[in-house]
């Protein structure tokens, strides 16, 4: 289960080291914002050696590479797919053509270092109107394409408004990622909330993304880490309705009874499959 | 009625009778904001004395003029349940001939109690006294709040002199140690600067892998089952442990988990946690923050304790036996779980054991959180350099990457795992730590022995040789 996905400086060795302790379920190594253009040999270097030479058992790599904007991209996909990372976050995806550009690129890497074509799967970070305009497309491009991530910091300045903590400004385009991932079959990850001391703050923002439908959100600050992971696993209450959801069908079906009922509401198809989906995050997350 | 009061320090090391040869003591409770020791040295040395013992409960950088005393002879023997600083290095490096003795905070008191060692006359830095020596760290300029180190010296010793910048007229009411005890009191300018007392405010950390550790603690502490009603904690000042005490705090309020007392050096965290109820009470040998001493000065229910009551097992009972959860740091551990805490990688002397041994042989679940790797190295090693605290009353290291049981402890390993704690042995902890530093060769020490460390009990646990100057 892929719940946080948590943003790592690539420059900081420190930081690596400890990167998949922090109990998120995804690191995502920067590569992009996070490191100046000095530097951005010297941390292409180190996160591909961290890579390496570190056992990431405990967090899925997803590495976030530069925009094909900058003379960066092409050197991140050789020193990077090579490794195989789980999934590469490319950022200011505006059509499902900067999506197809990574695709062709990366399956290049890939065929070259004698790794399986599609091995490596791709987060686009759409952080663009133009980009959000064409989620859906973006979404369905290819089937390297395995998630989408919002981001609101540059969507907002391209939208030509201010980011506030409460979000209205971007209510739009969290329902549009979210419509767009599902009806291409992708999963879909809410911006990061980015006021690192607000506690409370980070577990309104989970739970409001996690109840617009979203699969996880993003962090900028191991401290967020953990509200995200507890306001997208189901709840101990949400498990047991699931139980005794899929009980009384159990029951009804071995009774011959067509239609249910549970505490006085229909048990409907939807009411099953959500069930069943909170019973198999609830097994994977071994509290079941 | 007597005339205590005195005109100077000079005149107190000569009215108290001192000798050469003789042993002085000192408490650290104005930590490295301390004047006192120095300037009693000072008049000891302008008074031609040698071969002089300083028996401090601990020794900071603030100390260093220690070292020309050495030098000049007039200083021949150390002891001490801390030390840090230029003087710890000039130790390490041999500048004293006699090896230092290191006790426990326990251990110290009770090495006085039971007679193993001798204080002649003990120097009382007193934040406020009374001309009869009636004396407190609660008021005063330069406040400390607790005095708890200073109680055993002025029961112990053959002459107390108490050296205060607040002098107050008798009776100071809300005394710590009292006037049948003192035999002189001297008012000085300033026994101390007051930034280097305590700190103004202790922060939790912000390092992300420092609340990983403090999260595991909490649930390490819940998944023994020793978060629930009545339960006692004690917690040091550093950033991991804090938030290990924040962490604590905030499970015990979710809960509705009333604890019975908090214990040790006292933080403002600690001070929360009473205040908003999850302790009856505060037991206090030390204050680390402006919080705490407001603390002691103002809530009845925070109160002072001494050495002897905190930590001595010459006592008839003393507070650390009634302990269920400390939470202690380290310099290395090994894989039998022993803890050093008194010397770093080089052999260097950077520290002692203060309370650790003590609390850690009196709580029922004793707790080391310390990051897996450290300026390169493992934390978790073959076989420590000192031993400080032996590994037989350390239940659980907590590091980032895992969590290790002590082999002795196996309905606690169970526990854990129950709770999907991620449990690790020792051995893999060590492995996984080494993967990424390697196998460095151990720094070289001398054969001279410069410091003797002993246990709780008084027995010898270990020694430090001589460093070799690698700095």
């Amino acid at each position: 289960m892929r719940r946080s996905v948590l943003f790592m400086p690539g420059n900081n060795a420190g930081m690596l080291l400890n990167a998949d302790f922090l109990g998120a379920d995804g690191i995502i190594l920067d590569l992009e914002d996070a490191v100046s253009p000095a530097e951005k040999d010297a941390a292409r270097i180190l996160v591909r050696n961290a890579i390496r030479s570190l056992d990431y058992c405990n967090s899925e790599v997803i590495v976030r590479v530069n925009s094909l904007d900058t003379p960066y991209w092409k050197a991140d996909l050789a020193a990077i797919v090579p490794l195989r990372p789980a999934m590469l976050l490319t950022p200011k995806i505006n059509s499902a053509a900067d999506v197809l550009a990574f695709d062709e690129a990366i399956a290049a890497v890939e065929q070259a270092s004698g790794i399986p074509v599609g091995a490596v799967r791709l987060m686009p970070l759409i952080e663009t109107a133009l980009g959000l305009e064409n989620a859906y497309a973006v979404a369905s491009a290819c089937k390297r394409v395995a998630a989408v991530l919002l981001g609101a910091e540059d969507l907002t300045a391209d939208l030509n408004c201010k980011r506030t903590k409460g979000g209205n400004e971007i209510f739009y385009a969290r329902g549009r990622i979210v419509s767009a991932c599902r009806a291409a079959g992708v999963d879909c990850y809410d911006t990061p909330f980015t006021d690192v001391n607000d506690a409370e703050g980070i577990v309104a923002d989970a739970a409001f993304a996690r109840s617009l439908g979203f699969s996880g959100k993003a962090a900028i600050s191991p401290r967020h880490v953990t509200a995200i992971n507890e306001a997208f696993s189901p709840t101990e209450a949400e498990i047991r309705h699931a139980v005794e959801v899929l009980e009384t069908i159990r029951e009804a079906k071995a009774a011959g009874k067509g239609v249910v009922s549970l505490h006085g509401k229909m048990i409907d198809a939807p009411v099953v499959a959500r069930a069943e989906r909170v019973i198999a995050d609830a097994k994977q997350l071994g509290v079941l | 009625m007597p005339n205590k009061v005195l005109a100077s320090v000079d005149a107190a090391v000569r009215e108290a009778g001192l000798r050469d040869g003789m042993t002085v003591s000192f408490h650290h409770h104005l930590r490295n904001g301390d004047h006192v020791l120095n300037m009693v040295m000072e008049a000891i040395a302008k008074a031609g004395l040698r071969d002089i013992h300083v028996n401090a409960s601990s020794l900071f950088d603030t100390h260093a003029p220690l070292i020309d005393h050495i030098r000049a002879g007039v200083v021949t023997e150390l002891s001490c349940g801390y030390m840090a600083g230029r003087l710890a290095t000039a130790v390490s490096e041999g500048v004293l001939e006699k090896p230092v003795t290191f006790r426990t905070h326990g251990g110290r008191p009770a090495s006085l109690q039971t007679g193993d060692a001798h204080i002649d006359v003990a120097f009382i830095a007193a934040p406020t006294a009374d001309t009869m020596g009636n004396c407190t760290g609660k008021t005063g300029p330069s406040a400390c709040g607790s005095l708890g180190y200073a109680f055993a010296d002025a029961m112990y010793a053959d002459k107390v002199v108490v050296i205060t910048d607040n002098l107050v007229p008798y009776p100071l009411p809300d005394y710590s140690i009292d006037e049948t005890h003192v035999d002189y009191v001297v008012k000085v300018d300033s026994i101390g600067d007051p930034a280097g007392i305590v700190s103004g405010t202790t922060r939790i950390t912000r390092d992300p892998v420092g609340l990983v550790m403090a999260d595991y603690a909490v649930k390490v502490m819940d998944a023994a089952g020793l978060v629930k009603d009545g339960m006692s904690f004690q917690t040091g000042a550093g950033g991991a442990s804090l938030a290990a005490a924040a962490y604590l705090k905030t499970l015990m309020q979710k809960r509705n988990v009333h604890g019975s007392f908090g214990l040790g050096g006292i933080t403002g965290y600690l001070v929360d946690m009473l205040h908003d109820g999850c302790f009856e009470s505060l037991l206090d040998v030390q204050c680390f923050d402006l919080k705490a001493v407001e603390s002691i000065r103002t809530n009845p229910l925070h109160r002072e304790i001494s050495a002897m009551q905190y930590a001595s097992p010459a006592s008839k009972s003393a507070a650390v036996d009634s302990l269920d959860v400390v939470i202690l740091g380290a310099t290395e551990i090994d894989t039998s779980f022993n803890v050093n805490v008194h010397t770093d990688s080089n052999g260097y002397i950077i520290g002692g054991s203060g309370g650790h041994s003590d609390t850690a042989a009196g709580a029922k679940l004793s707790m080391i959180l310390a990051p897996l790797t450290r300026a390169r190295l493992s934390i978790v090693v073959d076989r420590v350099r000192c031993v400080s605290t032996p590994g037989s009353t350390i239940d659980v290291l907590v590091t980032q990457r895992g969590i290790a049981v002590n082999p002795g402890k196996p309905e606690l390993k169970q526990r854990l795992l129950d709770a999907h704690l991620p449990v690790m042995e020792i051995e893999a902890l060590k492995d996984a730590a080494q993967k990424l530093t390697g196998k460095p060769r151990p720094a070289r020490s001398g054969e001279r022995v410069v410091a003797n460390v002993l246990y709780r009990d008084g027995t010898p646990i270990d020694t430090i040789r001589v460093a070799k100057q690698s700095r």
